[in-house]
């Protein structure tokens, strides 16, 4: 199958932000197709967090276009965005800790029963919905929509963030930094479910730093320093190495290993003394 | 709704009131003597929740939203004024001492829940301006309309009976009006689908508005609905009372706080429900009064119900913990 002869479902051209007279991003060119996971990378302050606001509609690009099925598209607003399809995913967005989960996962749409002025939450609508979805993406340990969303793992709490979206018809998921604050395990759950929203065929737009997680999952990489696409290659052209040197800023680790070798060399083996 | 099993009553946010409440019945049924059982003795704390429990809920609402609202405080004696120099001192109809002070209320919820979106300075902050304000501004009127701090007044047979009257010479017509209250607030809270956006919205306030849920809007309807609620009681105690003072209302402030949070309601919001912060209230209620009933000094009231609050709230914190950690049975 040949991806890039699709058109991209979001597509960023030469998009500039400036905020007064600061630049924060530079002629960013990206774009993402239906079926696709593109890893965003970047180290903290290097403007990954303006352009998801960006493409999700809290900011407006100072100059350049969105196109969302090759026509340009403006989002005034996130409501605008998340009406045209796209969803943001923050860590836990839109889950609700203290709520059951079929409450949590209909908050703002809730399925409603009865009549007229008398129409009550459907609650047993709502949590057969809501754990059905959830199954579907294969978490099979959630099986009952009464549970508190506090209780969940960190894992399953953030894939149900991520079902959540998919299920109320997200073209396009912008998921920032899922995996951040989970353990290996639990981080592994929620890169199944990346995997199952890429198998629908949604273009998702994978924002981390942690570049175990990015190749696990990505099919087109881009590098974000200072503002600018410092590197944008798709899957298996780089090493693990290349990439981690690159977020940093160039060959930073590599002379960092050089440095601590040679000193190792000229010390008789022991590392150098914590300062 | 749910399953009734011991454990799934053991994690309902109602719980620990429940307990609370049958515990102090118990105790000053014992300390109390058969005064205290008595329809008198019944009377003097079921007479106090209502007055508190009408005004408790809508507090208890704000709270779950996330907010805060102490100018109740203000707005009991300010209603109460409003019916009492409208009614009473120019002898206008009762009809406009019973609409104005609602009107007031509305429009004193409506400056709460504008400062609070408009300014993001928290509303136990905002809510102390208003109060402060508000008091002032009632204490200089009423001396400039009545040259007192009180007012008499009168009110035709029709409106003491819906509004301020004695069920049996004993229980205030205020606690018809609570269970109904009451009733029409568990529905919004628990069977609407507007109860899940109080809950949404206490429990993280970006995802609820990014969930679509108007916030905004949502939160002045809940400061009007507080205010309203508090000039509500105080409109049916001028007429129950035939006066109303200026002073009268301030003990309001921390008696619904702490009817609310021994109800199970969590300070930070997101939790709590409308049968916990009906429990709370009567918990509060019954220690209040029924010190009157024992042979203790009742200068000891206040400390029973700080320890009464302390405990509650570690036993809530606890219930909830169990809530959360909740699993359904493994299977083998």
């Amino acid at each position: 199958m040949s991806m890039e002869n699709k058109v991209p479902v979001i597509a960023l051209k030469d998009v500039n932000k400036s905020f007064g007279p600061i630049d924060v991003l530079h002629d960013i060119n990206l774009e993402v197709r239906a079926g696709e996971v593109l890893c965003l990378l970047g180290d903290n302050g290097a403007g990954k967090s303006t352009l998801i606001k960006i493409l999700s509609g809290v900011h407006q690009p100072t100059s350049g276009t969105i196109e969302m099925d090759g026509n340009p598209v403006v989002f005034d607003t996130p409501r605008v965005a998340s009406e045209k399809g796209i969803a943001t995913v923050h860590q836990f967005g839109g889950t609700f800790a203290l709520m059951s989960i079929g409450r949590s996962f209909f908050v703002g749409v809730e399925p409603t029963k009865g009549w007229g002025p008398f129409k009550v939450f459907d609650r047993k609508k709502a949590n057969a919905i809501a754990v059905k979805a959830v199954q579907d993406f294969g978490i099979t340990r959630i099986d009952d929509g009464d549970r508190l969303v506090g209780g969940l793992s960190g894992g399953e709490r953030q894939s149900l963030a991520i079902v959540r979206a998919v299920h109320f018809g997200a073209r396009v998921l912008i998921l920032d930094e899922p995996t951040a604050a989970l353990g290996v395990k639990q981080a592994s759950h929620v890169l199944r479910i990346v995997n199952q929203a890429k198998k629908r065929g949604l273009a998702v737009i994978f924002i981390t730093h942690q570049v175990m997680h990015a190749m696990a999952v990505g099919d087109h990489f881009a590098v974000l320093i200072r503002g600018a696409v410092a590197a944008d290659f798709r899957k298996g052209e780089k090493t693990r190495e290349q990439i981690t040197d690159l977020m940093a800023g160039g060959e930073t680790m590599a002379n960092l290993e050089a440095e601590i070798e040679n000193y190792m060399q000229s010390h008789d083996g022991h590392p150098p003394a914590a300062h | 709704m749910e399953k009734l099993g011991i454990d799934s009553l053991l994690r309902r946010p109602e719980m620990g009131a429940f307990l609370g409440m049958v515990f102090v019945a118990i105790f000053f049924s014992i300390f109390g003597g058969i005064l205290f059982m008595s329809p008198q003795g019944i009377a003097s704390w079921l007479n106090v929740a209502a007055n508190l429990g009408i005004i408790a809920i809508p507090v208890g609402f704000l709270m779950i939203a996330g907010e805060l609202d102490i100018s109740v405080g203000a707005m009991l004696p300010a209603a109460s004024m409003t019916t009492g120099i409208i009614s009473g001192h120019y002898g206008l109809p009762i009809i406009i001492g019973i609409l104005a002070p609602l009107a007031l209320g509305a429009v004193v919820g409506l400056i709460n829940g504008f400062l609070v979106i408009r300014t993001n300075v928290p509303s136990l902050i905002i809510t102390m301006g208003t109060l402060f304000a508000l008091a002032g501004l009632s204490l200089f009127l009423s001396v400039y309309f009545t040259n007192t701090t009180s007012a008499a007044i009168t009110a035709p047979d029709w409106a003491k009976a819906i509004f301020g009257s004695f069920i049996g010479g004993t229980y205030q017509i205020l606690v018809i009006w609570w269970i109904a209250i009451s009733i029409i607030h568990f529905y919004f809270l628990h069977l609407s689908p507007w109860g899940n956006w109080v809950y949404a919205m206490g429990g993280d306030k970006i995802s609820a508005r990014n969930a679509g849920i108007p916030t905004d809007r949502l939160t002045i309807g809940l400061f009007v609905l507080s205010s309203v609620s508090a000039s509500f009681v105080g409109m049916c105690q001028a007429i129950l009372f035939n006066s109303a003072q200026v002073s009268a209302g301030q003990s309001y402030i921390f008696n619904s706080i702490i009817s609310v949070v021994v109800g199970g309601v969590l300070l930070t919001g997101g939790f709590g429900s409308v049968v916990g912060i009906v429990f709370g209230t009567i918990t509060f209620a019954i220690v209040n009064q029924g010190i009157y009933f024992t042979n203790f000094d009742r200068n000891l009231s206040s400390l029973i119900i700080g320890a009464m609050l302390l405990i509650a709230v570690l036993a809530n914190n606890t219930f909830r913990k169990m809530a959360l950690s909740y699993t359904r049975k493994k299977k083998a």
